[in-house]
């Protein structure tokens, strides 16, 4: 991970990648078919690739309200956040958390990017998760 | 040469909040009152599978029922739970095995939205932690989806749960017995965009019981019966779109609900058309609208000129969740499945009263869907 970012929420799911992260994915040697998030390293039948860092919004919602804990592990203080799939170019629709954009102008088509997200643990203890955010320097 | 299966009796404990009773308390309710309106009594049960999602285990039910040593399966099958229940007993029927039977679904859920476990699911921790793992979420973004290529709008979700409200006003077995007006429905609190809280089912308490029987038995005790001409629960096919998903496939397939009508159509020998009546999982007002075209009844898109012009309605040509669906009845998730075939049973035997669909109604169908991806339909016939 670059220095200024905190350790990642899990093992396999975020690699550094040029000045922001990577998603990591997990490719079936049989049948090429990719799965998100990654297997385990250690399972033989799959090869781990680098997802691609850009795509269109699929769909998407707001979380209006905070969700339960468990499983929640985010701040008690609660500010709403918007949830959306991104259609990812030849590889899949993956699942994220929207940032860097105002509710009312997520539209689904929109050019996104992969994203860094320092994400706060109820403890107090920061982590490194992924998010997508309005990716200005896509040709609409 | 395997045996017709009819439904000769059936029981509900009112869905909504029961503080002083347990689910499988509400249970036992049920089972009773399907004994005492179909004439028979608890010995005369041979077998009895049932369920519930979060209330306990079926089968110590015998403890109040009676210990008649009848096998009593279990079914844990998430919210297919009621539906896997009926379809073990009508399956345990067909073969020939048994000639009475009977299939129970109760649950009792606390209060808000449901909170699973990644664990449970196969998934890992991060995607609870970070706030992903909520059915919520998922319906909205499927219905987002959908409204953004066929052309549904908000106005078009309000009516739905407009509808619903105003159906759950006439059943006595509802829990939100309210009307609610399509203003107050549009703006109210958004719980997940495009759905505000009006377009939502909460997760509730109930319960119901079916009494299977092969034609024999039922001619042989005098039974009214209702046939049940199919009945099939269906997992995810390849490319479906589900609960619970950290990505999906680019190549996007059916649904099982699609999967599973297709099996029951089949097993009837009938086609959407000649439904009369139909019960569709309603989780939020969206899927009942995506829910009319999985199942057949219409196309993609052509749900814009249904609601319009009334069709849904109890006096429409298909009328959809008839007593208010999960919108108006709340959805415990193990007996939510076999309402729908209760309120089918009732329909088709005129004793729906206040919201008794009129005219000559033949066919009923009822369709529950669930997370991880799980369908069950069943089609019944008077």
């Amino acid at each position: 991970m670059p220095e200024t970012m905190s350790i990642p929420i899990a093992d396999d799911l975020i690699c550094p990648y040029g000045e922001g992260i990577a998603l990591l994915a997990s490719r079936d040697r049989a049948t090429g078919r990719l799965s998100f998030p990654a297997r385990p390293a250690n399972d033989t039948r799959y090869a781990q690739v680098v997802l691609p860092g850009t795509g269109r919004l699929w769909s998407w919602t707001v979380q209006r309200f905070r969700p339960k804990s468990p499983p929640y592990a985010g701040p008690e203080a609660f500010e709403p956040y918007a949830v959306g799939y991104i259609e990812l170019d030849d590889a899949l629709i993956v699942e994220a958390r929207l940032v860097d954009v105002a509710f009312d102008a997520l539209e689904i088509g929109m050019a996104m990017r992969v994203v860094p997200l320092p994400f706060m643990l109820a403890d107090g203890t920061p982590r490194t998760s992924f998010g997508f955010a309005p990716d200005k320097g896509a040709q609409s | 040469m395997s045996e017709d299966v009819f439904i000769v009796g059936v029981g509900i404990h009112p869905f909504g909040r029961t503080p002083g009773l347990s689910g499988l308390q509400q249970g036992v309710f049920a089972v009773r009152q399907a004994l005492d309106r179909a004439g028979l009594s608890w010995p005369d049960v041979q077998f009895a599978f049932g369920g519930s999602d979060a209330a306990g285990n079926a089968d110590t039910m015998v403890s109040e029922l009676g210990l008649t040593g009848i096998p009593f399966i279990n079914v844990a099958n998430g919210c297919a739970t009621g539906g896997s229940a009926m379809f073990g007993a009508y399956s345990t029927i067909k073969s020939g095995e048994f000639d009475l039977g009977l299939a129970v679904g109760f649950d009792k859920h606390p209060r808000g939205s449901f909170s699973p476990l990644p664990a449970d699911w196969g998934l890992p921790d991060w995607y609870g932690e970070t706030g992903l793992m909520l059915t919520t979420q998922f319906f909205a973004m499927k219905i987002q989806r959908y409204m953004s290529l066929y052309g549904i709008t908000p106005p078009m979700l309000g009516a739905v749960a407009e509808k619903a409200f105003a159906n759950g006003v006439l059943a006595d077995h509802a829990w939100r017995r309210e009307a609610v007006d399509i203003d107050t429905i549009l703006n109210a609190q958004m719980v997940s965009d495009p759905l505000t809280k009006f377009m939502f089912c909460s997760p509730g308490e109930g319960a119901v019981a079916l009494l299977l029987a092969s034609g024999r038995k039922a001619r042989e005790r005098g039974l009214p019966a209702v046939r049940l001409r199919a009945a099939a629960v269906r997992t995810r096919p390849p490319g479906s779109f589900e609960v619970f998903s950290p990505a999906l496939d680019l190549e996007r397939g059916g649904s099982p609900t699609s999967v599973a009508s297709q099996a029951a159509f089949a097993m009837a020998g009938v086609g959407p058309e000649d439904i009369d009546i139909a019960q569709l999982q309603d989780t939020e007002a969206g899927a009942e609208i995506m829910h009319m075209a999985e199942n057949g009844f219409c196309a993609d898109g052509d749900q814009a000129v249904w609601i319009a012009e009334g069709r849904t309605r109890i006096d429409g040509r298909l009328p959809v969740n008839t007593d208010g669906g999960c919108l108006a009845c709340g959805e415990p998730i193990g007996a939510s499945g076999l309402r729908q075939v209760y309120e089918n049973y009732v329909q088709l035997t005129g004793q729906a009263g206040a919201r008794q669909v009129p005219g000559k109604i033949r066919l009923g169908y009822s369709h529950v869907y669930g997370a991880p991806g799980v369908s069950a339909v069943a089609i019944v016939e008077r």
